[in-house]
């Protein structure tokens, strides 16, 4: 068909090459590298990352940006405790049934991404500064009633999601799997999918073809909340505990798989398949900078060089200048 | 000595060729009127004369010297300014700072003296006579205010050459006379205008030469007072100004039954307007970019909420400012900016072309590919589209085979209503014919049809045009007249004819 559709499939497709090479590269650093406990590790680690990267990407191709995604990681597992721990473990003293913890979880999560709408949509707020500021009061919030302290005392139930193994894999990995699954099948082939990439696109152009932008854009902000809520869940199952800085600084990284995965800030393009070989390349690396020995405090510096790279190869690849 | 000449200036775009061996001599002190439809090649000229484009062949001069290099701002500057129709003044700064921008250090100190540069803002600002506070930031200026610190703005510059597009658009009557009243007097002390209207009384009272552009040609230059009315619009239009004969439409049958039916809509910027379109009819509603038409239009179709009135197509009711609503009623549309609300750049072809109809592809929002390809196929056969396929981006279309798409869209509902807005602005005449080709076949088919234009030829299909002036409908013309009594009627020259509705 036309050079522009082959362009599009292959700006998709264009970290898989890349991907093969790092597992390459990584078998040739350390044999460990290739062993399936190791993969695995890779794999589970990069779970909450992906959930967030997930929603992150809806809501740039809808053309809107959410920061409070890595706040919401946090808030929403150590709230949904709070509210069924005892006080003597920094809980609210509420002690709602142990049951509810994880709907409160999701809960939270669908009202946060429901109030961001409200700002952005209802009193029409800049998207950025909106979520910026939420990403404050929110991870605010968690470190005050925790007086900033972990939360230990996590019923099994709520760490059973993030911890058990379905046919001999982390559940948590293939949760982010059918949650990819779901979304990109919806994005490619559904009304609701196609709305967002023709919202991101020209929304008033959407607005005249009947499509309801509001609405949509608003599902996207609660889906994208809402996935950040699961991912906190799986966090809190993985790591048994809920820090007060759980998910603190993640939202660079979310930023970064995004981009290097070919979903563009310029809004309405990209894929979420794009965004999730992001999300594995960035594992991949930073597994084989720590089995080659390369110093955990030289990754940051890294990971950003990794960040301007991919933005001058988008740069200089589709040949237009970024806003 | 002449203050301006340009001679054999031509612009291509591409395949399109915006301005063909022109030339314009705006003599000294005079005001100059360049008059011409769409399409002309008026703002490609001014883009010219003021720098902004190198036009591909062909001279440029002001006072009898070549004009200075590109590159060259401040020279530029210093020769020609141009007042848009788009304001370019800064709402964020002062009127002092927007009155001095980017020369903000007088004397070239490095530092901003912010004393001294109110005090020479006021200096300026007195010495053409405007009555504006240097210190009150420009967001809190009227349009007509705008302007005059615009203008000042340009004479500050020492440019005695101003170039005004469009600048009685947004005023009103007396601030139009004001206008006219400060350009005189500017012009008695040695300021030459070239003066861009679509109001041609105007013209009359301001300007002492016209120049006439059809086409991205020259046609005629001419002392204002040798010419009437009728013959400046002759020369806009030109002799063959149809694109074909006669549009071969049947009649409209005598029982054919009103589906759309507009009552009393009213909004900011149109007032009580009634309205009702038969099945198979064309009804066109011509005006100017003041009359309230555009609006009129998106208050139908669900893009604007109308204050008062109603909309029914058919028995049913349409909600006001809601288009999935106008949608469902049987209303499909192509909107005035094919780039604003036509068209998403990113999507393919056949997207931008189906959006409408998303939950028509399949079932529970599941969208067939299959059907979605085929469905778009049918359009672009249907249409004519050029194109390399459905999936084509529809930014790398020409801008005829975009209004093409945006045409598409709008038929994509089998609506039985249609509104056009503007549907061949900016697009070649082979696009333009087939455009107006499918009003014809849509009407033979029984869709009611709205045609929203200024443009003639959009107008030529039509069994009757209403026209809106100062958002009232004004006049109304069974299919059978004369360019020059709607040109009139549109420019507000003698709006008392014709009302036979």
């Amino acid at each position: 068909m036309t050079k522009t559709l082959q362009f599009a499939r292959f700006r998709d497709l264009a970290l898989l090459p890349a991907i093969v090479v790092l597992m390459i590269v990584g078998a040739l650093v350390d044999p460990v590298f290739l062993s399936a406990d190791n993969l695995t590790n890779v794999l589970q680690q990069r779970t909450e990352l992906s959930l967030l990267v997930l929603g992150q990407a809806l809501v740039l191709i809808s053309g809107k940006i959410d920061l409070s995604l890595e706040s919401t990681i946090g808030l929403a597992p150590a709230l949904a405790l709070g509210l069924i721990i005892p006080a003597s473990a920094h809980g609210l003293g509420v002690e709602l049934p142990e049951w509810t913890a994880i709907p409160l979880c999701l809960l939270i999560g669908v009202v946060i991404g429901a109030f961001n709408g409200f700002l952005i949509l209802k009193l029409q707020l800049s998207a950025f500064i909106v979520t910026l500021g939420m990403l404050t009061v929110l991870r605010g919030l968690q470190i005050g009633f925790t007086e900033g302290q972990n939360l230990f005392e996590v019923p099994l139930s709520f760490t059973y999601l993030g911890s058990a193994r379905w046919f001999g894999l982390p559940a948590s990995v293939l949760i982010c799997l059918v949650a990819f699954a779901i979304g990109i099948v919806a994005l490619a082939y559904f009304r609701q999918g196609r709305s967002i990439y023709a919202i991101g696109g020209n929304a008033e152009a959407a607005r005249a073809a009947g499509i309801r932008t509001e609405r949509v854009l608003w599902t996207v902000l609660i889906i994208a909340s809402l996935l950040a809520a699961l991912a906190g869940l799986l966090m809190t199952g993985r790591l048994g505990s809920v820090g007060p800085a759980q998910g603190q600084g993640m939202i660079f990284t979310v930023f970064a798989a995004a981009v290097i995965g070919g979903v563009s800030l310029d809004h309405g393009k990209g894929t979420l398949f794009g965004a999730l070989t992001g999300v594995l390349a960035l594992g991949l690396i930073e597994n084989i900078l720590t089995l080659g020995g390369v110093s955990p405090h030289w990754i940051q510096a890294i990971y950003g060089a990794i960040i301007l790279i991919a933005l001058l190869l988008a740069r200089f690849t589709s040949g237009k200048a970024q806003d | 000595m002449t203050a301006v000449q340009a001679t054999g200036v031509t612009k291509r775009y591409g395949s399109t060729v915006a301005l063909d061996d022109v030339g314009i001599t705006v003599e000294y002190g005079e005001s100059h009127a360049l008059v011409g439809r769409n399409g002309a090649g008026k703002s490609t000229l001014v883009s010219i004369l003021t720098g902004l484009n190198r036009a591909d062949a062909g001279s440029v001069t002001f006072d009898d010297e070549p004009a200075p290099a590109l590159a060259d701002r401040d020279a530029w500057r210093r020769r020609v300014a141009c007042v848009y129709q788009k304001s370019t003044i800064i709402p964020a700064l002062t009127v002092a700072e927007n009155l001095f921008i980017n020369r903000q250090s007088l004397e070239r100190r490095s530092l901003i003296s912010w004393k001294s540069l109110h005090a020479k803002a006021s200096e300026v600002l007195a010495s053409f006579g405007v009555d504006v506070d240097p210190a009150r930031p420009a967001a809190d200026l009227t349009v007509e205010q705008r302007q005059l610190v615009e203008i000042a703005r340009a004479l500050s510059f020492g440019a005695r050459f101003i170039i005004l597009d469009e600048p009685t658009a947004q005023l009103d009557g007396p601030a139009i006379e004001r206008l006219f009243e400060r350009m005189r007097g500017l012009q008695s002390s040695g300021v030459t205008f070239l003066f861009i209207s679509h109001h041609l009384q105007e013209i009359f009272e301001i300007c002492q030469t016209v120049t006439v552009f059809r086409d991205a040609r020259h046609v005629l230059t001419s002392p204002v007072s040798s010419l009437s009315t009728d013959e400046l619009v002759a020369a806009m239009t030109g002799d063959a100004a149809g694109l074909r004969v006669g549009h071969t439409r049947p009649s409209l049958p005598a029982d054919a039954p009103v589906v759309l039916s507009v009552s009393g809509l009213r909004s900011e910027a149109f007032f009580g307007v009634d309205l009702s379109i038969r099945a198979g009819e064309v009804v066109g509603v011509a005006g100017s970019a003041s009359s309230g038409k555009v609006e009129l239009g998106e208050a139908v179709v669900g893009l604007r909420k109308a204050t008062s009135g109603t909309v029914h197509v058919g028995q049913t009711a349409v909600r006001s400012g809601s288009v999935p609503d106008a949608l469902k009623a049987g209303i499909g549309f192509v909107p005035e900016d094919r780039h604003k609300e036509g068209l998403v750049p990113t999507l393919g072809v056949g997207e931008n072309a189906t959006l409408p109809i998303m939950d028509r592809l399949g079932r529970f929002g599941a969208i067939s590919p299959t059907r979605r390809r085929a469905v778009a196929e049918r359009m672009i056969n249907d249409l004519s589209i050029k194109t390399s396929g459905p999936d084509q981006p529809v930014s790398g279309l020409s801008g005829g085979n975009q209004q093409k798409v945006v045409m598409a869209r709008a038929l994509s509902s089998d609506p039985s209503v249609l509104v056009l807005t503007d549907p061949t602005a900016g697009v070649d005449v082979r696009s333009k014919e087939s455009l107006l080709d499918v009003v014809d076949q849509v009407a033979a088919e029984g869709t009611a049809v709205l045609v929203i234009s200024d443009e003639l030829d959009d107008l030529r299909p039509c069994d009757r045009v209403l026209v809106m002036f100062h958002g009232e409908v004004t006049a109304s013309f069974p299919r059978g007249w004369t360019d020059g009594e709607l040109v009139a009627a549109i420019e507000g020259v003698s709006a008392e004819q014709g009302a036979d509705e």
